[in-house]
């Protein structure tokens, strides 16, 4: 399968995805400041060329939180998607080429986690479970694997009329070498699409999460966590607001990006 | 038509009872005992046993089921354990709070998105089209917890134009429903184009333009009318995102609706309060979309017979 990636949104958004990837990775050899330490006399202190994200209300490093931050969300992310895709991959399969009654209660299944509008479920989920990362990570797995079975469903359905499954059939290869070499290869291009904008999505609900409370707890850095403590500052710290949100805004917008990209790339109708 | 409109209510009815199971087995998710979990680990012993009378968990877990079902069919869904209200009474208190920003968000979404769209398909392939669609794609990508305060240092603190947060007159709901709204105006400007220009290529398009109507006609009186149908389906299937995007913009914003409602609950571990607020705003959106697709089924006649 080669992708390439022709618009300059597409670019744009590999770039930023790279940047925040090295960003998160390399952030204790390119950034000098731990993002734990205080410095309590220059608490809530602006930009400056020391620190240039400023200090947050315990006057540690906003930019080495950022950074740090950065790592969380792209770990959740990762985690959300992965785990995702691979029960969605699994389950769709399964749902698509069996059909019938399997089909069916499967079906439904989705239909009422389709039911609850976004991020509600993952509310409520983590609402009774207890505000952790891990429970983040599980809320927003139990509610992303639905569209990605449902995906591989619909082309698992197109792929099991194709001749050269039925030709596998016929020379007695099992059930499951036919969905792993012969359909469900052919489900990947779209695959990848939904799992680079599900990054962008898992991120924010992350984030969303965080800021309510219900997400990764302090003193482990979060953006969502970093906006709401920046709220009480806002008209006095602006800075402890704008930097988390406005990293976070450029990184599911890079996600974004990267996704349409490949989507048309794949899709040449849509270009 | 009316075989067509049953089966669709008919089609829901197992949906809502999923829904329902789901939201009854939420408090059994609690880890450990959820009466102790409310009252905190230094309750006493006697406290938590009435706590449990009171939730009916000392009953068989069948029994606590169809008294849950009975309960929201009668509109009965138990009483907060902070305020001790009936948890309808103070979800119906909420709803036209929330009813109100979730119009208004709409409304603002639409406003924006449908010229957008438009000027896009139009002129595709231009950097207009290539602005329209970058300035979408950004709107998708801002989160509504950092726009809504942003919004508020600029035009409630430092210019002074709009109430900071509450709810009461009209000016209150400007900011709130802008930053509820414009993620939802860009997902429908993408989608606006991408409907507009699929009919574009239609041949009664070009038939229109043959017959020597202007670009400009061809788009609003002919092209636009049909593109914006299924646009129907994609505002009602965002009425969910508009709901669960509410109950950050509700805490933000100090708006007294159902999704700051929501959010304090879970805060006080009101679990039968929170059960009540995600089954209502659920029940909303299965609804909203049923009748989304009944309206679909009358705008469309194919739907209907196939």
């Amino acid at each position: 399968m080669t992708l390439r990636l022709r618009s300059g949104q597409a670019r744009a958004g590999f770039v930023i995805v790279a940047l925040v990837v090295a960003g998160a990775v390399f952030a204790p050899w390119v950034w000098p400041w731990d993002a734990a330490a205080q410095d309590l006399p220059h608490r809530l202190a602006g930009p400056s060329w020391q620190h240039w994200f400023g200090l947050d209300e315990l006057g540690r490093d906003i930019l080495a939180r950022v950074l740090l931050g950065a790592r969380v969300s792209l770990l959740v992310g990762i985690v959300v998607v992965g785990v995702s895709s691979v029960v969605g991959m699994a389950v769709g399969s399964v749902s698509g080429y069996f059909g019938g009654r399997v089909d069916q209660i499967i079906g439904r299944i989705m239909d009422v986690l389709m039911a609850f509008p976004g991020m509600l479920l993952a509310i409520a989920l983590v609402a009774v479970l207890g505000p952790s990362i891990v429970n983040v990570v599980m809320a927003l797995a139990v509610i992303g694997w639905v569209g990605y079975a449902r995906l591989v469903r619909g082309q698992v359905l197109r792929a099991r009329e194709f001749e050269y499954v039925t030709a596998a059939r016929a020379i007695g290869a099992g059930t499951i070498r036919i969905l792993t070499r012969h359909v469900l290869p052919s489900a990947l291009p779209p695959l990848l699409v939904q799992a680079t904008l599900g990054m962008a999505g898992a991120i924010l609900s992350e984030a969303a999460l965080s800021f309510l409370g219900l997400g990764v707890q302090p003193p482990t850095p979060s953006w969502g966590t970093m906006i709401n403590g920046g709220r009480v500052h806002l008209l006095d710290a602006p800075h402890l607001t704008i930097f988390p949100g406005l990293f976070l805004a450029v990184v599911v917008l890079g996600f974004n990006f990267l996704g349409d990209g490949l989507r048309d790339a794949i899709d040449p109708r849509r270009r | 038509m009316l075989g067509y409109f049953m089966k669709r209510v008919v089609l829901a009815i197992p949906v809502l009872l999923g829904v329902a199971t789901l939201v009854f087995s939420l408090i059994h998710l609690v880890p450990g005992d959820p009466a102790q979990a409310m009252l905190g680990d230094g309750a006493a012993p006697q406290d938590v046993a009435d706590l449990r009378r009171s939730l009916g968990l000392d009953q068989p877990l069948t029994t606590q089921y169809v008294k849950f079902l009975r309960g929201a069919l009668s509109g009965d869904l138990g009483k907060s354990f902070r305020t001790g209200q009936p948890v309808t009474a103070m979800i119906v208190e909420r709803v036209p709070a929330t009813a109100e920003l979730a119009v208004a968000s709409m409304l603002v979404a639409i406003v924006i998105a449908i010229p957008l769209g438009v000027v896009a398909a139009v002129w595709r392939g231009t950097i207009i089209d290539f602005g329209a669609m970058t300035f979408a794609l950004a709107g998708v990508s801002i989160p509504n917890f950092w726009l809504g305060p942003l919004l508020a240092i600029v035009f409630a603190v430092e210019l002074g134009w709009l109430p900071v947060s509450g709810r009461g007159t009209l000016l209150h709901l400007v900011l709130p429903a802008i930053s509820l709204g414009l993620a939802l105006a860009a997902i429908l400007a993408r989608m606006t184009r991408a409907s507009l220009l699929d009919e574009l290529n239609e041949l009664y398009v070009r038939a229109a333009r043959a017959r020597g109507v202007s670009r400009a006609g061809a788009v609003t009186a002919h092209a636009l009318r049909n593109s914006l149908v299924p646009l129907l389906t994609i505002i009602a299937l965002q009425f969910g995102a508009v709901l669960t995007g509410a109950v950050i913009t509700e805490t933000i914003f100090a708006w007294p609706g159902i999704g700051r409602l929501l959010i304090q609950s879970i805060g006080f571990r009101d679990y039968p309060t929170v059960q009540g607020c995600i089954l209502l705003i659920a029940f909303t959106y299965v609804t909203v979309n049923l009748v989304t697709d009944l309206l679909y089924g009358f705008l469309d006649p194919r739907i209907r017979f196939e």
